[in-house]
């Protein structure tokens, strides 16, 4: 997803695997080169569906036989995980082989068609059942009533945009977004080019101090903060290290975490720390792979370094700034668990991901929680526009 | 990279003294030192308090148990012992990991046979549909929660692991199937063709050639699925919510953090109890794990 390093040791570009049936190249189907009849026609067709819908079903009901048998026979967890392994691994993986064989005993020219589905059927089947379908039935869902009998136009939406704590969720989404977005890639984009400033040893030990944090949970940040913020009335030691010192340059104890509306930022302020790691280290392999000759050129003209990093860095890695912007837009538009464990959404620090989560699951309105996760898809589609254009442009360097 | 050549030209012109070399980048440094000190600090608090003595705690501020490091005995493991068993940590340390396993080995095994046919073979509608799995990468999975708990309660599968590793699967798998075929698609042609004129159907390709030269990227994806996982509470809370035997560790502290919210000795020690895996993985598989998220850099 990023123009910044592939994932991958880089192997020399393949030709697009478009163009197999290309004069010259190898034909890795030879099946398919075969008309088909009419009559194969009709067979071609359900043993796709087949294909497609057969091996999560059977793996889904293996796991289902294996699980229940196991949850009551009393097995312990690590018995339960051992066999879920077995049953969901190998299991999983004798039916793909399974299916290839039954499908092997068919004409080539009928088989060839159908292997392709047996390799990517089963996981389109489980995206459609657990991604596409859902969010077909979101969507219809919010248009009814909180348990899904009544439909009631767009009284779910209204709710979403005239309550009270939604209103205070929307503005602190957008606060979120715009100082959480401004400093994760600010941050970022600040370490990265001074680490790579430093020599090698230290560059390597500064990133992976700020990387760290990447690997703790939201909800065990959400407690090391918490513990930061932490508050005693006057006169008790402050264990807290923000109000240790508060005190200490002569303020009175704050319980930081209920001053509307500045709360919201000290929340924000655990996002950053979690987050800056993740636009650091990629926007310092995009600023690595600015050519040096074009640094040199720059430097020998007489550019100071600010004007180098703002002509000449920033201009080469700027797609890199937009792939890093927008994953930090997503992410942050979905925030829930950092406001979920420190505040409850209490003192006006509500937001729209754990304002749906209250919604559905807490108040029981399937409705209303419908509508706001609509609200949070329509939030995100433009991304969604971005990131498949991004993608074909790629596809069409390849 | 940079930094090094730099360091070789400047020296190349005129040899340069200790001092002068310290003084040269002393900003950047002091810039670096003060912002990795401000992003250590917190975990180190943490940690620390992790270790001291109910008493200790609320008496003072951690920081001042490191001016008397050697009085042993304001250091305690008691912390430990009560949340993993009297607060069941221990218990919501195994569910974690009964849930994050299957539910990061079964969307690989899924994604990676994808991957070979959106790489390898030929289907009608194999663009659309990988641009369809492209755009589900954003498709917040909010969208997703209502309507899979609604089957799930039909299906009486609600409270069980069995659930969130197949929510999981659902939710990891556009992910997977982008980075493994962005992967498995970029292997040499030649290999690939040579194993067909050698006779070697598709299933034997993918099984003997294509899944072990894709290691790197499995084990990439797996780091980053694993960690994902294990450190999710959305997930857990609704699909695993109100089965306290069955609670993951993100899920149990959240509920620590409602019910002993001012307990800091109980709540450091849960907290670093969550972070400890994820923490050995960090160390053990850094490389992986930022390429990984490198590559990752959007998620639904």
């Amino acid at each position: 997803m990023t123009s910044a390093p592939p994932p991958i040791p880089d192997v020399d570009a393949p030709e697009p695997p478009d163009h197999a049936e290309d004069s010259g190249s190898v034909d890795l189907s030879p099946g398919l080169k075969e008309r088909l009849t009419g009559r194969d026609w009709l067979a071609v067709a359900p043993l796709r569906i087949a294909a497609a819908v057969g091996i999560p079903l059977v793996g889904f009901f293996l796991l289902l036989l294996t699980f229940t048998f196991l949850r009551d026979s009393d097995a312990n967890r690590l018995t339960i995980v051992a066999v879920a392994l077995v049953a969901g691994v190998g299991g999983v993986f004798a039916l793909y082989w399974g299916m290839d064989f039954v499908n092997n005993q068919l004409p080539e020219r009928i088989a060839a068609r159908i292997r392709p589905w047996i390799f990517v059927g089963p996981a389109l089947s489980v995206l459609a059942l657990f991604l596409v379908w859902p969010t077909i039935r979101t969507v219809w869902l919010s248009f009814l009533d909180d348990d899904g009998e009544a439909y009631v136009g767009i009284a779910n939406y209204e709710f979403a945009f005239t309550d009270n704590l939604m209103l205070t969720a929307f503005r602190n989404n957008v606060i979120w977004l715009i100082v959480g977005t401004f400093f994760t890639v600010g941050l970022g984009l600040l370490i990265a080019t001074l680490v790579d400033k430093l020599r090698r040893r230290a560059e390597t030990v500064a990133k992976s101090v700020i990387f760290l944090p990447m690997a703790i949970s939201f909800v065990g940040a959400a407690v090391v903060w918490s513990f930061i913020y932490a508050f005693r009335p006057e006169g008790r030691p402050q264990i807290g290290l923000l109000n240790a010192i508060w005190t200490a340059l002569g303020g009175s104890p704050i319980a930081w975490l209920q001053q509307e509306p500045w709360n919201n930022l000290l929340l924000i302020v655990v996002l950053v720390w979690l987050q800056t790691g993740f636009t650091m280290v990629i926007l310092s392999a995009a600023i690595k792979g600015v050519p040096d000759d074009i640094l040199e050129a720059a430097r020998i003209d007489g550019a100071s370094e600010i004007q180098v990093f703002w002509r000449v860095v920033i201009p080469t890695i700027q797609s890199t700034i937009v792939v890093v912007t927008t994953t930090m837009i997503i992410l942050i538009l979905k925030v829930f668990d950092i406001v979920w464990v420190m505040t409850s959404g209490d003192f006006g620090t509500e937001v729209i991901a754990s304002q749906m989560i209250r919604q559905a699951f807490r108040f029981f309105d399937n409705g209303k929680g419908a509508a706001i996760a609509v609200i949070l898809l329509l939030a995100v589609i433009p991304v969604m526009v971005l990131n498949i254009r991004r993608f074909r442009e790629e596809e069409a360097l390849r | 990279m940079t930094a090094a050549t730099h360091d070789v030209e400047a020296g190349a012109d005129r040899p340069r003294t200790l001092s002068e070399r310290i003084l040269d980048r002393w900003p950047v440094k002091l810039v670096v030192l003060t912002l990795g000190i401000a992003w250590l600090v917190p975990s180190l608090g943490l940690l620390v308090s992790s270790f001291r003595t109910r008493t200790e705690i609320n008496a003072s501020g951690w920081w001042t148990a490191l001016v008397k490091l050697f009085e042993l005995r304001q250091w305690t493991l008691g912390n430990y012992e009560q949340v993993l068993s009297a607060d069941g940590m221990s218990n919501a340390f195994l569910n974690s990991l009964a849930v994050a396993i299957p539910a990061t080995v079964i969307p690989i095994t899924v994604a990676a046979f994808a991957a070979y046919a959106f790489s390898w073979m030929e289907f009608r509608g194999r663009q659309v549909l990988f641009v369809i799995v492209v755009g589900l990468m954003v498709v917040p999975l909010q969208m997703a929660l209502i309507p899979l708990l609604q089957i799930y309660v039909d299906l009486d599968l609600a409270g069980t692991y069995l659930a969130v590793w197949l929510a999981h699967t659902g939710f990891g798998l556009p992910l997977a199937i982008y980075l493994l075929r962005n992967y498995i698609g970029s292997l040499p042609r030649s290999i690939i063709e040579s194993a067909a004129i050698d006779g070697a159907s598709h299933f034997a390709t993918f099984f003997r050639l294509v899944v072990p030269l894709s290691v790197p990227a499995i084990a990439s994806f797996a780091i980053f699925q694993f960690l994902w996982v294990w450190n999710d509470l959305l997930v857990a809370l609704v699909f695993l919510g109100g089965t306290p035997d069955v609670a993951v560790v993100t899920q149990r502290l959240t509920e620590l953090v409602g019910s002993r919210g001012q307990d800091w000795h109980v709540l450091t020690a849960g907290a670093f109890i969550t972070m400890v895996l994820p923490l050995a993985v960090f160390f053990s598989l850094q490389r992986y794990f930022v390429r990984g998220l490198t590559a990752g850099s959007v998620k639904g």
